[in-house]
């Protein structure tokens, strides 16, 4: 029995509680305690891949109880690989943060890193844990922390997130009223197990009830198209540093719940074949594939841009993972984590001209390619690989995207990933034009200078991971994500 | 027909609680209302939980001689403990929404949707 599973989540929980003591002795050590505790469990979730890969999946027994009576936690690819995308994301943003909180909320610092680790923990927890139920509680922790990180914001930050809490709630209780019909069923909250009682209830109303609950509420939280209301406005007026850690993770986790519940728990037979929730999802995810590009193009605010360009890029996930088949599982997760790199550097530019010059609006953009040449320098990779420009890592995750859709006959699904990288174009290369053709203008351009290093340096990374994932791609596929996709397809 | 819903209004309840739940969240302005909605609707949620766990005939789940270790003499007590964690998820929820919701008033002086969105429109 390996500890890894455990300690993952357990690190990121235990410097949550460790913070707010620190943070009473020496305010100033909190930012690095922070980063120590997401380090600590990025190296956990490292070496648990490796032992995935070598070992095969690892299981912990909460308390020594087997299951199905006990709580399991389990890492296997798919989970390793979102513990590792999670905890290396979140390891950059809080070192990235600490300008930033200084200057938009500096009273908050200590409540903000142990937020941030409290949401980070349940994240974590989503992607280990083999619980149903246990899901909940991870979904919950991990959305009440992301409230009250997006609260802290501008002045009307309390409004958009409780719109959020609202909708949040709703989606978490579906999911809960789904487990209720699913345990009501089967007798058992253990993912695998209930996995092998299903196929006998395939025929019963209450399994579909379960089915349909869960999913909404899944897509909810992952502000799948007509269910993304909350993200616009949760986006825009929430901390930058907020964020760039809520908006490349969080949504993704959710979409890893509804992996987890079409593969491991339901099995594609039952939601593809007999059902036709796969379908509904994709034809979904057209549609807010184009709404979310569409939407993008109309804003003048760069964070409200980037917050529709999400729900767009969500849709794509939520594609891969509604056509069906091994190909769009491999665009889905390869896109989740080039999306997470793309997205989290693009946010992560947000901040650091919020830092530097106080603005977010587009177009007041003019002149900071001469005036912050590195971060622009970042935010051009981060954007061109939105659009999916070759060799940039945005490229493949919409190659595989289309030959899935190509496989599963789903032209208009194709015609739309094709349509919406030239709309991406037009949305990005209105900014380029704005950032390196325009002169500096007097006030806000001028003053600003480039970013302190320790909010440049992350950008970089991400960046440099954007053109270094396009590179490596194909091992990343071969090694790592077609044995996900094959163990979990049965293939 | 009469026999179906009466021995199943239990469902009919929870779903009746279901829809109020959604309702408040949903048409009233008011954002206490919207959250007393929510309430409403993780209420339903914890008794449909709590009904499943229901046996007739069966006591309370402490382990008695008389009764023996037969399990259709108790009731299931694993829906009750799975419930008490999502009540403690519920009141964190209400906790962390009544402080939203104090921030709100103190900024907007009104917790009616329309005058704050009016009020935000203004500033």
């Amino acid at each position: 029995m390996s500890h890894l599973p455990l300690l993952i989540p357990l690190s990121l929980l235990l410097s949550a509680l460790v913070i707010p003591l620190v943070g009473f002795w020496r305010g100033n050590l909190v930012p690095a305690v922070a980063s120590l505790g997401a380090g600590l469990s990025f190296a956990f979730a490292i070496f648990g891949l490796f032992a995935v890969h070598s070992q095969g999946e690892l299981r912990y027994q909460l308390g020594g109880w087997p299951p199905p009576i006990g709580i399991e936690y389990m890492l296997d690819g798919l989970s390793g690989f979102m513990a590792v995308l999670i905890t290396g994301i979140g390891l950059v943003v809080l070192i990235h943060a600490r300008c930033s909180i200084l200057r938009e909320v500096p009273d908050r610092i200590v409540p903000f890193y142990a937020l941030a680790l409290l949401l980070l923990a349940g994240l974590t927890g989503i992607v280990v844990t083999g619980d149903l139920f246990n899901l909940y509680v991870f979904l919950e922790i991990a959305s009440l922390s992301a409230y009250a990180l997006m609260a802290v914001g501008e002045e009307r930050a309390p409004m958009a997130a409780f719109r959020y809490l609202i909708l949040g709630s709703i989606g978490g209780s579906f999911y809960l009223l789904g487990v209720g019909f699913i345990y009501f069923s089967t007798g058992s909250l253990n993912m695998a197990d209930v996995a092998q009682r299903l196929p006998e209830l395939y025929a019963s109303r209450a399994v579909v009830a379960a089915v349909t609950f869960m999913v909404i509420g899944f897509s909810l939280k992952m502000a799948l198209f007509p269910l993304h209301l909350w993200l616009p406005d949760a986006y825009t007026y929430a901390p930058s540093a907020a964020l760039a850690l809520i908006a490349p993770i969080m949504t993704k986790v959710a979409a890893y719940g509804l992996i987890r519940l079409f593969l491991t728990v339901f099995g594609p037979t039952y939601l593809r074949d007999m059902l036709p929730v796969t379908s509904i999802i994709a034809w979904l995810a057209v549609a807010g594939i184009l709404f979310g590009s569409v939407m993008a193009i109309a804003q003048r605010d760069f964070r409200r841009m980037l917050a529709y360009s999400s729900v767009s890029q969500i849709a794509y996930v939520a594609l891969g993972v509604g056509l069906a088949n091994p190909l769009g599982l491999i665009g889905a997760l390869l896109h989740i984590l080039n999306h997470a790199f793309m997205k989290g550097c693009l946010f992560l530019v947000a901040g650091s001209i919020r830092f530097r010059t106080g603005i977010s609006d587009i177009p007041a953009f003019t002149g900071l390619g001469r005036t912050m040449p590195w971060t622009m320098a970042g935010f051009s990779l981060a954007a061109l690989s939105m659009v999916g420009v070759p060799p940039t890592a945005g490229f493949f995750s919409k190659w595989y995207l289309v030959l899935a859709g190509i496989e599963a006959g789903n032209w208009i699904g194709v015609a739309v990933i094709l349509a919406s990288s030239l709309l991406n174009a037009v949305y990005f290369f209105r900014i380029l034009e704005k950032v390196y053709t325009a002169p500096p203008r007097d006030n806000a351009g001028l003053t600003a200078h480039e970013a302190p290093l320790e909010m440049l340096v992350p950008v970089l990374f991400l960046a440099a991971g954007v053109l270094f994932l396009g590179l490596a791609n194909a091992v990343i596929v071969n090694e790592m994500l077609e044995p996900i996709a094959a163990s979990l397809y049965d293939l | 027909m009469m026999e179906a819903i009466l021995g199943r209004y239990i469902y009919f309840m929870t779903a009746l609680l279901l829809v109020i739940g959604l309702y408040g969240m949903i048409a009233k302005r008011n954002l206490i209302k919207k959250l007393i909605g929510m309430n409403i609707f993780q209420t339903a949620i914890f008794l449909f939980f709590i009904q499943g766990a229901t046996k007739p005939g069966a006591t309370v789940p402490v382990l008695d001689a008389r009764l023996g270790t037969e399990a259709a003499h108790y009731i299931n007590p694993l829906p009750h403990v799975l419930i008490l964690t999502a009540i403690v998820v519920s009141v964190a929820t209400t906790g962390v929404a009544l402080a939203l919701l104090i921030t709100i008033y103190r900024r907007y002086r009104s917790l009616d949707e329309g005058i704050i969105l009016e009020r935000m429109r203004r500033s």
